[in-house]
């Protein structure tokens, strides 16, 4: 693959396609660890660093162990318990040594096992047999979309909050129809093509 | 039997996992462009969360708590590959059409949600019922959600043009918005409903 290929692989995966709001991967932390733009920040770095390290692995594990035996039907299982043990890591080491972001994303940190879009990244790498750079950078690019939409997410929510809006709506709904005008703005990178 | 139709439903609506307790969000925005697709998708789930519900129960006391999610994740793990490999077998068409989302059910919260705070306590009996009421429910939150992108966005209803060839369709509808839009008014007009109630 050449750089200029590489290049708008990543472009894509950050703007034209975004996990979030084109995809519809990761949504369950996009809508629930974006009411502060902080935690927003710190979050959306724990799953870029989840995702890129998970494309490597999941990369070589498929490759090197998958393929050669035959076993690509055991893709699922064996990228989950990869993601789910780099999920684990992430947290022992986070908690040694950035203890206030460790306590702040709480309960959502474990939760990253569960976020699709890293197990999505690492499926679509598999499906669209992506070489070791190119799933590298298409997990870290993917990972820096979905930081992208929550933290531009999480500043519009925080300014909802003295919003004036009908008492239905008040909480998921109104998030909900915000991220459906955000979706609304990325469209509009759709008609961009790249080289 | 009266006791069977009171675990299902208390599943299927008053704990509605997509409309009241928020959880599986992508899949329903994801699948629901169209009503096959969505009921595909609620069927595939329904039939995954059964079967883990039943297993991880029967293991309940078997299993470790320190290790416990990733046995249930491993236990959903393997349904969904199963489920994945019936439908590519029998269903091709709506196995290529759902794509990534099959494989994706195993990170479906639902489903774990279910292992974690019901099978793992419950009876075999009760958790079957449990799963088959979670699952009837976010089927029926797929099938509402689907239905009203599918008529919006194309004029049809599972692939008939129920509103006449000259319907002027909202593509909108069909596109990711149109996702985000029709669960975020959905959602509020069952708060509305449920504001009034008092509830």
């Amino acid at each position: 693959m050449t750089i200029t290929q590489i290049l708008s692989l990543a472009i894509s995966a950050i703007l034209i396609e975004n996990f979030v709001l084109v995809k519809f991967l990761g949504i369950c932390p996009f809508l629930g660890v974006s009411k502060k733009s902080d935690t927003a920040v710190g979050m959306g770095v724990a799953v870029t660093f989840v995702m890129t390290v998970a494309s490597a692995v999941t990369y070589l594990v498929d490759h090197f162990m998958l393929r050669p035996l035959g076993l690509e039907y055991l893709q699922t299982i064996s990228f989950i318990l990869v993601i789910a043990a780099l999920v684990q890591i992430v947290e022992m080491v986070m908690q040694k040594t950035l203890p206030a972001l460790h306590k702040s994303l709480g309960i959502y940190l474990p939760l990253i096992t569960t976020n699709c879009a890293v197990l999505g990244a690492a499926l679509l790498n598999a499906q669209n047999d992506y070489t070791f750079i190119a799933s590298v950078v298409y997990g870290l690019a993917a990972g820096l979309g979905f930081m992208l939409a929550i933290v531009l997410f999480a500043n519009v929510r925080e300014r909802l909050e003295f919003a004036d809006y009908p008492k239905a709506f008040e909480g998921f709904p109104i998030a909900l129809v915000t991220a459906a005008l955000i979706s609304l703005a990325f469209m509009g990178f759709n008609g961009m093509k790249i080289f | 039997m009266k006791k069977i139709l009171k675990a299902i439903l208390e599943g299927a609506i008053t704990n509605n996992p997509s409309f009241v307790l928020l959880l599986g969000m992508c899949p329903l925005l994801a699948v629901s462009t169209s009503v096959p697709n969505g009921l595909g998708m609620g069927i595939a789930a329904t039939v995954v969360l059964t079967c883990s519900n039943i297993v991880i129960s029967l293991l309940r006391k078997i299993i470790p708590n320190e290790i416990r999610i990733a046995a249930y994740i491993v236990v959903i793990a393997s349904f969904v590959t199963m489920v994945n490999m019936l439908l590519e077998a029998f269903l091709p068409d709506l196995h290529s059409n759902l794509g990534i989302f099959i494989p994706l059910i195993v990170v479906n919260c639902i489903i774990l949600a279910r292992a974690e705070a019901y099978a793992s306590k419950n009876g075999v009996w009760d958790s079957a019922l449990d799963g088959i009421g979670i699952g009837l429910g976010f089927t029926g939150a797929l099938f509402i959600v689907s239905t009203i992108r599918e008529i919006l966005g194309n004029g049809t209803f599972c692939g008939y043009h129920i509103l006449g060839e000259n319907f002027p369709a909202a593509t909108l509808m069909v596109l990711p918005v149109g996702g985000f839009l029709t669960l975020g008014f959905v959602i509020a007009f069952i708060n509305y409903i449920r504001n009034k109630k008092g509830v």
